[in-house]
């Protein structure tokens, strides 16, 4: 990324991330978002994040992005996962354990079918 | 306490009693159980509101509509309409101007769920901390290139000014003062600081901050330097928060690249560049002039003041200190303005408040709601209850150095103006939340002793006032202690208050002080009846020291 020296720089890097994430969802790509706040890996974030490659790697999957993010407040649901299908809406899970983990890989992420007993409404 | 789905609240202050409120609260009962209501909502007396224009009042949440003044003929009404049909019975909602302060701000937002507003936490927990784009694509730096392409540092601070924010850290000193006294100080050399020595037990606000959005508090003392005119920042970080020592770092490498610090930021001519500087895990550290101490490399020890770090900071320069929760307010001020500022939150203290709530409640963790919300609403709303059905018996909000708050002040709205008035302190936003289970004699004992291994030994009252208020207090809790024990503990506590150097000290007599003045009774039981209602204290009949 060049500097940024005007306004219009600031715009550019801010357009260009847009559309970066548009042509993401258009292509269907799959986000999995891991809480790594300090809460979230006491919590065992990152066994689930390792859960969560280990799938990857072991059926060869792609097209799906793993990242991280800091925590978002429910420290008491840690470790918190959040998957976003292609252009769908997000869905947060609570709780996630490397079996839980597994499970969500399985069905949502591989099947498109978000695993109900481990969804959280955010309010 | 049930989480139930409404909660209605009847006023109980000796004038509402005369008027017949006892009257009022015994209709509900009968209505609601007519309509088989009782178990979906929850009744029970309102303490003290605080106006008496408008009595005997209801409250009902959590629409917080407040009614009054109303009589027992009109309760069946207020049932049939609010309770049962969910409309409010517009007809009996006291009127504004009858009511002022507290209460009139929260009628004012009557018909309203009191969600939660995020505004330090807008991004955290939502964006990719080590990736700059991402921030930016959520109206990162934004805020810094109008205040550098279009704003002058004047304006900046009237902007500020203007928003009425007050610092988070605790004491609540209006943000925008302080940044004057350090513009208007005359110096070659300036410096912003940044506390996030977050070492208040039970507080962990800044860690989420630094840790899910590092990039918030860059842009803002950034911001902060370009207003007071410093060039060079610090951000003190506790060494226990080695994650977010490395995201500040890194966003910190990543704003450098793309030249948002370093020389001549924006083509305007201001250069900033920031520093991160580890703690070593003293709580001490996390006062103004301890902290600086520390960055300058000596022991962290207060300083006498004044002067104050405004003119003679670090190195002797004028020095701005502001908490992250401060900081991380500026971005969203000057992107949107200090008037919509101005529109959260109480007229006295605008904004939002970042509480961590731990305890016995169902749901601990982080909000963010506005100003002013009361602990009722905490409890029932956001923390889902107390855990267990139990019963509310105090919070400790704002760490050790906070205040103990009895149950007959949770309806008190939380904020700098109101918990003055009250005689208690918000402080840095920690709730720890209290069940009937908790023993005062065994808490302030705990906190105390936490003082008494905090405190840095600089100044006599507070190395031995704490370490002495702790050996009465043991004595206490072991069943040895005597009435002038009470005497003696609260002469410690005027000395720790009136003659300590620092906050530390000042504030480390405020357990003691809340304990005798709320829970008086249960402290004479364990030293008259020589017994702990609680049965927490082990009450052994031998003398501690």
């Amino acid at each position: 990324m060049s500097t940024v020296k005007t306004l219009e720089d600031l715009k550019r890097i801010r357009e260009e991330a847009i559309e970066k994430r548009k042509a993401k969802a258009i292509s269907g790509e799959v986000q999995v978002i891991v809480g790594m706040g300090t809460c979230g890996i006491a919590a065992g974030a990152r066994d689930a994040m390792k859960a969560i490659l280990d799938v990857i790697e072991i059926n060869n999957l792609s097209g799906i992005i793993v990242t991280q993010t800091g925590c978002i407040g429910l420290c008491e649901k840690e470790p918190i996962v959040q998957v976003v299908l292609g252009e769908q809406s997000k869905v947060t899970y609570g709780k996630v354990t490397p079996e839980v983990a597994i499970k969500i890989m399985k069905e949502h992420v591989d099947g498109g079918k978000p695993v109900q007993s481990h969804v959280i409404t955010l309010t | 306490m049930k989480t139930a789905r409404s909660m209605v609240l009847v006023s109980a202050d000796p004038e509402s009693i005369r008027r017949g409120s006892e009257k009022i609260y015994s209709t509900f009962q009968e209505e609601l159980s007519q309509l088989g209501l009782q178990d979906e909502i929850s009744l029970s007396w309102l303490s003290d509101s605080g106006r008496h224009n408008a009595l005997p009042m209801v409250v009902i949440y959590p629409e917080a509509v407040i009614y009054g003044p109303i009589t027992p003929e009109d309760v069946p009404y207020i049932v049939e309409e609010h309770l049962n049909k969910g409309r409010i019975a517009s007809s009996l909602v006291a009127p504004i101007h009858e009511l002022s302060g507290r209460i009139a701000w929260l009628s004012s937002r009557k018909g309203t769920l009191p969600a939660e507003k995020r505004i330090v936490l807008e991004r955290a927990g939502i964006i990719n901390p080590e990736d700059v784009q991402d921030y930016i694509l959520h109206n990162g730096y934004k805020a810094l290139g109008k205040v550098l392409i279009t704003m002058n540092p004047l304006d900046v601070l009237n902007e500020v000014d203007a928003s009425g924010l007050k610092g988070r850290g605790g004491a609540g000193f209006p943000t925008g003062q302080k940044w004057r006294f350090v513009s208007k100080a005359t110096s070659n050399k300036k410096y912003v600081i940044c506390n996030a020595d977050e070492s208040e037990p039970g507080t962990f606000k800044d860690r989420l901050v630094l840790e899910g959005d590092p990039h918030s508090i860059i842009e803002a003392m950034a911001i902060a330097g370009y207003a007071v005119g410093a060039d060079e920042g610090y951000i003190y970080i506790r060494g226990e928060y080695a994650l977010a020592q490395e995201r500040m770092r890194l966003a910190i490498s990543q704003a450098q690249e793309l030249g948002l610090l370093g020389d001549n930021i924006f083509n305007s001519g201001f250069n900033f560049n920031i520093h991160v500087h580890s703690g070593a895990g003293a709580y001490i550290c996390g006062e103004e002039t301890a902290l600086i101490e520390s960055i300058e490399g000596k022991r962290g020890e207060p300083r006498s003041r004044p002067p104050y770090p405004t003119t003679n900071g670090l190195w002797k320069k004028p020095t701005l200190v502001n908490n992250v929760e401060t900081l991380a307010n500026i971005p969203a001020i000057i992107r949107k303005g200090a008037s919509w500022y101005r529109s959260i939150g109480t007229p006295k203290s605008p904004g939002t408040k970042v509480y961590t709530i731990l305890g016995n409640v169902n749901a601990t963790g982080l909000i963010e709601v506005q100003m002013g919300i009361t602990l009722r609403e905490v409890i029932t709303i956001y923390a889902h209850g107390m855990k267990g059905n139990s019963t509310f018996k105090l919070a400790q909000t704002g760490g050790s150095s906070g205040s103990i708050i009895p149950a007959s002040l949770q309806d008190t709205p939380m904020d700098f103006e109101s918990f003055n008035k009250a005689g208690v302190a918000l402080g840095s936003g920690a709730l720890l939340i209290c069940n009937e289970d908790t023993c005062i004699v065994d808490l302030c004992k705990v906190l105390v002793n936490f003082f008494k291994n905090e405190s840095c030994g600089k100044c006599n009252p507070c190395r031995i006032g704490n370490d002495r208020a702790y050996q009465i207090l043991s004595n206490i809790a072991e069943g040895v202690g005597t009435m002038q024990d009470m005497k003696d503990l609260e002469s410690i506590e005027m000395y720790l208050y009136q003659m300590s150097n620092c906050g530390l000290g000042q504030t480390a007599g405020t357990p003691i002080k809340d304990t005798l003045s709320h829970f008086r009774a249960e402290v004479e039981a364990h030293i008259k009846l020589k017994i702990c209602p609680t049965g927490v204290c082990r009450m052994s009949g031998h003398k501690v020291n």
